[in-house]
């Protein structure tokens, strides 16, 4: 298997009057149909690094290569692209946006891409709904529907653009044991039956014990010997 | 619809109390820049049509607009020697071999002329006297440059061919004299010359001055009191386009040599004043705008506010930041858009309200309309600003949006 994701001697300082170092020295590699949780107290860096992961920061110090390409001279513009076409985002809160139906929440990531035409994006968010179980709550608005529910559709635009890594922060941490395990199985079976690499930050232990790795990491550094 | 528009849509749509008083604003703002425009530009109109209809197009004095320069300065220009008290013969003023330059005149199109000859003279009446203004014309060629025809309220043009000791005078005139149709009064000028008049006509044109200093009579007439026998000093030149006025002049004073003036010279420091009067007017409507932009730069500036959340996840997705940015600028330029539209409509309902006012202005004698004017540029001048400062308004939040960093946002969510 492959590294669709790594990360090389990355580091990351705020700057400032004094220096706040989030990660530092982080070199980690993620398999295509992986599915990696990130954990650790809270503070330890965890959301900082998937960030450094998922082209939304850059590091201060150190590479992460996507598909084996080197990220590190991107532009804004083409981190974004980046983002677009090869990550999925889910995070803690749903962050579904309140005024767009769920089928238009799935559908704003497609449409920006704009590979599709508007028939095959709007069939291709549907068949993401449906494999969720949202297609009777497609034309609701987030509010209309529950947080499990909000979360598969986080889940589904996420997936929208068929990207090869999705990255989670704190996917189940805001949802009641049976959505959280809903979600916990759509991730698991996101890495074994369609090969994508999930890497996901979480406290849950019961979500991490369903991943392949345990990545731990404190004061921004991995620790080789974390045992949950 | 682009992502983008679609956005933009949902987050006026959705916001509809701040959205329509941003459109109210534009709306007022479009409606009184095209009232106030049309208004100041309907009495500019007036008031040069009225200047251009009470005045010659265009004036060929006998006079030169460079004094002549003497032969023998041409001669020696560089001449060490200088002839003093040299005294300049004493000659027929006019203008010379005026018939060929009439010919030229009247051979260029779109326009009309008539010869006259103008001079000073003293009429005196029941024991009082005033100098006047004496112009000798043809009735018939003079009412087709001229709208003193027009003016009369008694008697006609046409008396002075008929009646070759006629006298057209103005209504000031004829009040401060005591005059009425049929009475005679002497006129004398410088020449000695003396006649017996009689008044065939009386005219009003409103100013107050030439109804009481200018008075018509026929050319030969003129000629005989001011003892220039088969002489003319003036051109009087009426075009069918009016500003074609200083290219003829020019062509005229080209090939003449004598001093022609048009309106437009005569009056420039009038047209300057009205362009400072449009510079001002300007400046006013458009600061109604202006006001107006800062509802849009309010309104969106709230969503950009509001929508931080939204447009980091939407940052976060992959869309770049001229996509955030697009985003607010579509907002601005469609609160611009619909305003501009709504306000013209408006607009031109407050300048059909105000087409109907009418009134009649202290020692008028008729009911007159607030002058309008219609013409298209003026709407586009509207809506045009209306957009700029829609666009201008919405270009700050927009900017700011599209600065927005997404794991500054998720961290605080988070």
């Amino acid at each position: 298997m492959s590294a669709v994701l790594a990360a090389e001697g990355v580091g990351r300082v705020l700057p400032g009057e004094i220096p706040v170092t989030l990660v530092q020295d982080v070199t980690v590699a993620v398999e295509r149909g992986e599915f990696a949780v990130i954990m650790g107290p809270s503070g330890s860096g965890k959301s900082s690094l998937l960030y450094l992961l998922g082209l939304l920061d850059t590091p201060t110090s150190g590479r992460v290569l996507l598909e084996g390409q080197d990220t590190s001279g991107f532009g804004e513009d083409e981190l974004a692209s980046t983002r677009l076409r090869k990550l999925g985002f889910v995070f803690q809160f749903h962050f579904l946006l309140a005024e767009f139906s769920v089928l238009d929440n799935v559908l704003l990531p497609v449409r920006r891409l704009g590979e599709l035409a508007e028939d095959a994006a709007r069939q291709r968010a549907e068949t993401l709904l449906d494999q969720f179980g949202l297609r009777d709550h497609r034309h609701k608005r987030p509010h209309q529907i529950s947080g499990g529910q909000r979360q598969r559709a986080a889940i589904a635009r996420a997936l929208a653009n068929d990207p090869s890594v999705i990255l989670a922060d704190e996917p189940t941490g805001n949802l009641d044991t049976q959505s959280g395990a809903n979600v916990r199985q759509i991730l698991r079976d996101l890495t074994h039956d369609f090969g994508k690499a999930v890497i996901a930050v979480t406290h849950d232990l019961t979500f991490a014990k369903a991943a392949d790795r345990q990545i731990g990491i404190v004061d921004g550094r991995i620790d080789p010997g974390w045992r949950m | 619809m682009s992502i983008q528009l679609g956005i933009a849509v949902t987050h006026l749509v959705n916001r509809k109390r701040p959205t329509l008083v941003s459109l109210v604003g534009i709306v007022l703002g479009v409606a009184f820049f095209l009232a106030v425009s049309s208004l100041m530009r309907g009495s500019e109109r007036d008031f040069i049509k009225r200047l251009i209809d009470n005045s010659p197009h265009i004036t060929v004095s006998d006079e030169y607009r460079n004094p002549r320069v003497q032969p023998a300065a041409l001669r020696w220009p560089e001449g060490a020697v200088e002839v003093r008290r040299v005294k300049p013969l004493n000659e027929v003023r006019g203008i010379r071999g005026h018939a060929q330059k009439l010919a030229f005149i009247e051979s260029l199109p779109g326009l009309r002329v008539a010869p006259v000859l103008t001079g000073s003279v003293v009429l005196a009446f029941a024991g009082r006297t005033q100098g006047v203004t004496l112009t000798g014309a043809v009735p018939s060629q003079m009412k087709r440059v001229s709208t003193i025809g027009e003016k009369l309220i008694e008697g006609s043009l046409d008396a002075l061919a008929s009646n070759p000791n006629g006298l057209i005078v103005g209504v000031g005139l004829a009040k401060k004299f005591s005059l009425r149709m049929g009475s005679v009064v002497n006129v004398a000028s410088a020449a000695n010359e003396a006649r017996a008049l009689k008044v065939v006509g009386i005219f009003r044109t409103g100013g107050a001055s030439y109804d009481e200093t200018q008075t018509f009579v026929s050319l030969k007439r003129a000629q005989n009191l001011l003892d220039r026998t088969n002489r003319i000093n003036r051109f009087i030149i009426q075009l069918d386009d009016p500003y074609r006025a200083r290219d003829a002049a020019a062509l005229i004073e080209n090939r003449t040599g004598y001093k022609s003036v048009s309106w437009l010279e005569a009056s420039e420091d009038l047209m300057s004043v009205l362009l400072v009067r449009n510079i001002i007017m300007y400046s006013v409507v458009s600061a109604i705008l202006v006001v107006a932009a800062f509802g849009i730069y309010n309104t969106i500036s709230t969503i950009v506010m509001e929508k931080t959340h939204d447009i980091a996840i939407l940052k976060s997705m992959g869309f770049h930041a001229r996509d955030v940015r697009r985003i607010f600028l579509v907002e601005g330029i469609m609160l611009g858009a619909i305003g501009s539209v709504m306000g013209v409509l408006v607009g031109l309902g407050l300048m059909g309200v105000l087409g109907q006012v009418s009134f009649k202005p202290p020692g008028a004698t008729q009911v007159v309309n607030l002058p309008l004017y219609w013409g298209f540029e003026q709407y586009l001048l509207a809506a045009g600003f209306a957009m700029i400062s829609a666009v201008g308004a919405s270009y700050l939040p927009a900017r700011k949006a599209g600065r927005v960093q997404p794991v500054a946002i998720l961290r605080g969510m988070g």
